[in-house]
């Protein structure tokens, strides 16, 4: 009997008391607002960097004069897991009067990247990379199929 | 026009409705004068729903986001002021919808009933000396009798949706306000004993000396706390929103509605808070009587010098916001546990505190 | 309901739980049978987001396999690479240095602190405490940022390769970790306060949904769900595979098996996940990041499995290779597929609010059972 109300009025002393250490930890971040964790995010992308191994897009580089690497070898197409990339070549008759293959489109299906990045380490002449930009989003789906090679662009010397 | 402004007083709203009153019937029968003066309050009962509406949507929202570490809204207008006016708009522009061979008188009178409810209730709440529309010798009791209500209306969704979600979420709410209405009502009644009315402006006038939580001893505060928790669960908020329960019911008893007619469920709700923390107020707290401590003459003049509408809003504010800190800490109850919650602590506890209370006030032991 | 002879006459109905639901977390449908809001029958319907990975990894190489295994279960990202990368390493006969072991296991041991956040937050947000999924999250963010400098993603990251790792950790990656560690220590405590000790919480989760250990094994049910009830399964101890035989760790059992237990379970194992942590983050030996491996893996015919201990159970990985690029047939076995396989027997007799506690507490990812 003195059991039971004994039991019935410490079962209410823990549960309040569990309430209210629920309580004291909600209540410390109300005034604390210093803790505040959330960004503004369009604000700050000046601030906002991204960390320089993110994998955002496949960008191939070019440099100042207009050059890339790429050879059009298509090993970063074979290492695609799902057909993202599309290597449309042609061919150049150099000085030498010999053909030599080149790139005429490098086609990026966007759409299609799930950003395993294994084509990165596939290129043996290291012409494409990863980019830090995460904005894909856009209106339209064609514009997600994209040329890496930047138009009038060439290969640049001794790359083989 | 003047005679009018004259009579401005923040301090006592009596002189300035008394002046109203005398000018309509100078000019009018006294039938007309009494119309003329419901539609008066009925406009200012409907703007202050829609600023209320407003004011504690954002409230609640920037509260929720402090709990959570977050921002809360930021975007629309300074500091996201302006987010709850967007959403209005949003909520104004949308389709109503409704299911298929759902009950259609009922579905749309839902609505009405939970928000006519609200309104029959806030009649009675006084904001400031002077300043209240229903002030009768029982306002406690048809507070809470009005406020009950509102069941009807969330009874009426769940069961005109057409939609098995909406009929289990409005069953619960049914069990849970029977049940909590006991508690409200109790926990005012100790109070009840100790003021010796049911008038809520005899009510705060018998505080002048100090408020009833810090008069009554402890059965007072227990009493208080059995009001916030039993309030809270008769507010369908959690953690006692099983009604709406959105991880088990997806939205419980307004699932199907959308529009206007969820925003009426959604103003409802929130108004509500804001009666049970005004009667919460007016019972416990004082009302819009001034914190006023014995013999200090210098200290309660100061007091006096703030106006009892903002002593009314800030005790609002206090018990709002203690409400929303129990929605943002706690997890829900199941529908058994809130029954046992109620029969078996809140209501002997209840009954017990009221028995103590009215020993108290037999012996004249309270200050 | 029909026990009480009031003349009135009840019957059983039916609500379809999902596919869009709040608290199936995805798209499972569950066909729930109820008396009242007492449920008599569970009939998980599944298929909702079968995207065929195991046919898919029939024509991929077997580099090309473990970027799939990303996107089963997506909270145990790191872990599912490693069981593929470990049958095939196991199919090669390739010995990893000491320094990708240990790297493998830190990174295993984060992806599985950060799963349990996740669930963690997700659990107080199906019982109604929403503030509690902020915090999980909160704190899982420093765990995204470890990897996203190292790895380079935050979910799909892809970082291991068959022989290896696909980079060496970032030099910030110890200094980092250690800060999370010592940040989080700090923080697992308000998990306690907020849920583990608050009456509401005990009282919605303690003698729910019980499964009992002979239930565990019949049903396959693994990981913290079927050491919640007594079934000591934890691969990490059974077979240790990577760094795991080299550090000191408790297997959590609990005898209870309710829901209460699996929580329970779950948060002392974020601890032990902790000191797994801090025993190698110290001591990550010197040495390559890769075995070399040819440029087209091409594994012997026969056939390999692996399991692994992930966050939500038993992963196996298994694959039938005829030697050539690509497997002839690959098969998981996940983990989830198995603990939804027993939701009828913890769920039947509770009410409908009881079983969003039970869906949380056996943490359900859903694409890790369509697969």
């Amino acid at each position: 009997m003195f059991k039971s109300i004994y039991n019935y009025f410490s079962d209410i002393y823990t549960a309040v008391r569990s309430l209210l250490t629920g309580m004291k930890v909600t209540g410390h971040y109300v005034f604390h607002p210093k803790e505040i964790i959330t960004q503004q995010y369009p604000e700050n992308r000046d601030e906002l960097k991204m960390f320089d191994r993110f994998r955002g897009e496949v960008v191939m580089l070019h440099d100042e004069n207009n050059e890339h690497k790429c050879t059009g070898c298509s090993a970063c197409d074979v290492a695609c897991p799902n057909g993202t990339i599309e290597i449309i070549s042609d061919w150049e008759i150099n000085e030498e009067g010999k053909k030599k293959k080149i790139i005429d489109k490098f086609v990026y299906h966007l759409q299609m990247c799930t950003m395993c990045g294994l084509c990165i380490p596939a290129c043996p002449t290291d012409a494409i990379v990863m980019s830090e930009d995460f904005e894909h989003a856009v209106f339209d789906r064609s514009k997600l199929t994209k040329v890496l090679n930047k138009p009038g662009s060439k290969i640049m010397d001794g790359i083989k | 026009m003047n005679r009018l402004i004259l009579k401005i007083n923040i301090y006592d709203f009596t002189p300035l409705t008394q002046a109203i009153h005398d000018a309509l019937s100078e000019s009018f029968s006294p039938g007309i004068t009494t119309l003329i003066e419901m539609v008066i309050i009925g406009i200012a009962f409907i703007t202050l729903f829609t600023i209320l509406g407003l004011v504690m949507v954002y409230a609640e929202r920037k509260v929720a986001a402090l709990f959570q570490q977050r921002l809360g809204p930021m975007r629309v207008g300074f500091f996201g002021t302006a987010q709850t006016i967007a959403d209005a708009i949003k909520l104004l522009l949308k389709e109503p919808l409704m299911t298929k061979n759902a009950d259609k008188f009922l579905f749309n009178l839902a609505p009405f009933f939970v928000i006519i409810a609200s309104f029959l209730a806030i009649a009675a709440v006084p904001f400031a000396k002077g300043l209240q529309a229903l002030d009768f010798n029982i306002g406690l009791f048809y507070i809470v009798a009005v406020s009950s209500l509102g069941v009807i209306g969330i009874l009426l969704a769940g069961w005109s949706s057409n939609n098995k979600y909406s009929l289990i979420g409005s069953m619960r709410s049914g069990a849970q306000i029977v049940s909590y209405e006991l508690s409200v009502g109790l926990s005012l009644l100790t109070m009840v004993v100790l003021t010796g009315t049911l008038q809520l402006s005899e009510i705060i006038e018998s505080q002048q000396d100090g408020w009833w939580i810090f008069k009554g001893h402890i059965p007072a505060f227990i009493a208080f706390i059995v009001f916030l928790v039993a309030s809270t669960a008769e507010l369908n908020r959690g953690p006692f929103d099983l009604a709406e329960a959105e991880s088990e019911l997806t939205a419980g008893f307004h699932t199907e509605y959308s529009g206007m007619k969820f925003s009426f469920f959604f103003l409802a709700e929130f108004v509500n808070l804001f009666i049970v923390a005004a009667i919460g107020a007016t019972v416990f707290l004082g009302g819009w009587m001034p914190f006023h401590l014995g013999n200090w003459e210098g200290f309660n003049l100061i007091m006096d010098f703030v106006p009892p509408i903002f002593w009314f809003l800030a005790k609002v504010s206090f018990i709002i916001f203690i409400i929303m800190w129990f929605k943002w800490t706690f997890p829900r109850l199941r529908i058994d546990q809130l029954l046992t919650l109620e029969w078996k602590y809140l209501l002997p506890i209840n009954l017990v505190n009221i028995v103590v209370m009215a020993f108290i006030a037999m012996q004249g032991w309270h200050f | 309901m029909n026990e009480l002879k009031t003349g009135l006459e009840t019957q059983e109905y039916f609500i379809n739980m999902g596919p869009q639901h709040p608290s199936t977390h995805g798209v499972l449908r569950l066909m729930l049978t109820l008396d009242g809001e007492i449920i008599k029958n569970v009939e998980p319907h599944l298929g909702y987001i079968h995207r065929s990975i195991e046919k898919m990894c029939e024509k991929d190489q077997y580099r090309m396999i473990i970027h799939l295994t990303d996107r089963m279960d997506y909270l145990s990202c790191h872990i599912n690479n490693e069981a593929v990368c470990l049958a095939i390493e196991k199919a090669l006969e390739v010995e990893m240095t000491d320094r990708i072991k240990v790297i493998r296991t830190i990174i295993d041991e984060l992806t599985r602190l950060s799963s349990h956040q996740l669930w963690w937050g997700v659990m107080g947000m199906d019982l109604g405490a929403i503030t509690s999924f902020l915090y999980g999250f909160r704190d899982r963010e420093l765990i995204t940022d470890i990897f996203e400098e190292t790895c380079g993603a935050r979910l799909t990251m892809n970082y291991n390769i068959p022989g290896g790792l696909m980079f060496d950790i970032h030099p910030n990656f110890q200094k980092r970790t250690k800060e999370f560690i010592t940040h989080f220590k700090k923080k697992l405590p308000e998990y306690d306060d907020l849920l583990s000790n608050n009456v509401i919480f005990k009282q919605r989760t303690q003698g729910i949904g019980y499964l009992s250990k002979e239930d565990a094994i019949s049903y396959g049910v693994t990981g913290p769900s079927g050491r919640a009830s007594g079934f000591s399964c934890d691969v990490r101890k059974l077979e240790p595979y990577m760094a795991y035989d080299r550090v000191d760790f408790k297997e959590i059992l609990s005898t209870e098996g309710d829901c209460y237990a699996r929580y329970k379970v779950r948060i002392a194992e974020m601890w032990e996940s902790l000191s797994i942590i801090e025993q190698l983050i110290d001591n990550i030996p010197e040495g390559d990041f890769q075995v070399p491996t040819k440029k087209v893996i091409k594994l012997p015919k026969g056939e390999f499995y692996q399991r692994v201990e992930t966050a939500r159970g038993e992963l196996g990985v298994y694959i039938v290779s005829e030697g050539k690029v690509s497997p002839y047939r690959v098969k998981f076995r996940s983990p989830g597929f198995s603990t939804l396989s027993a939701m009828n027997k913890m769920a039947t007799g509770f009410k409908i609010a009881d079983l969003v506690a039970i869906m949380s507490t056996i943490d359900l990812v859903i694409p890790d059972i369509d697969r």
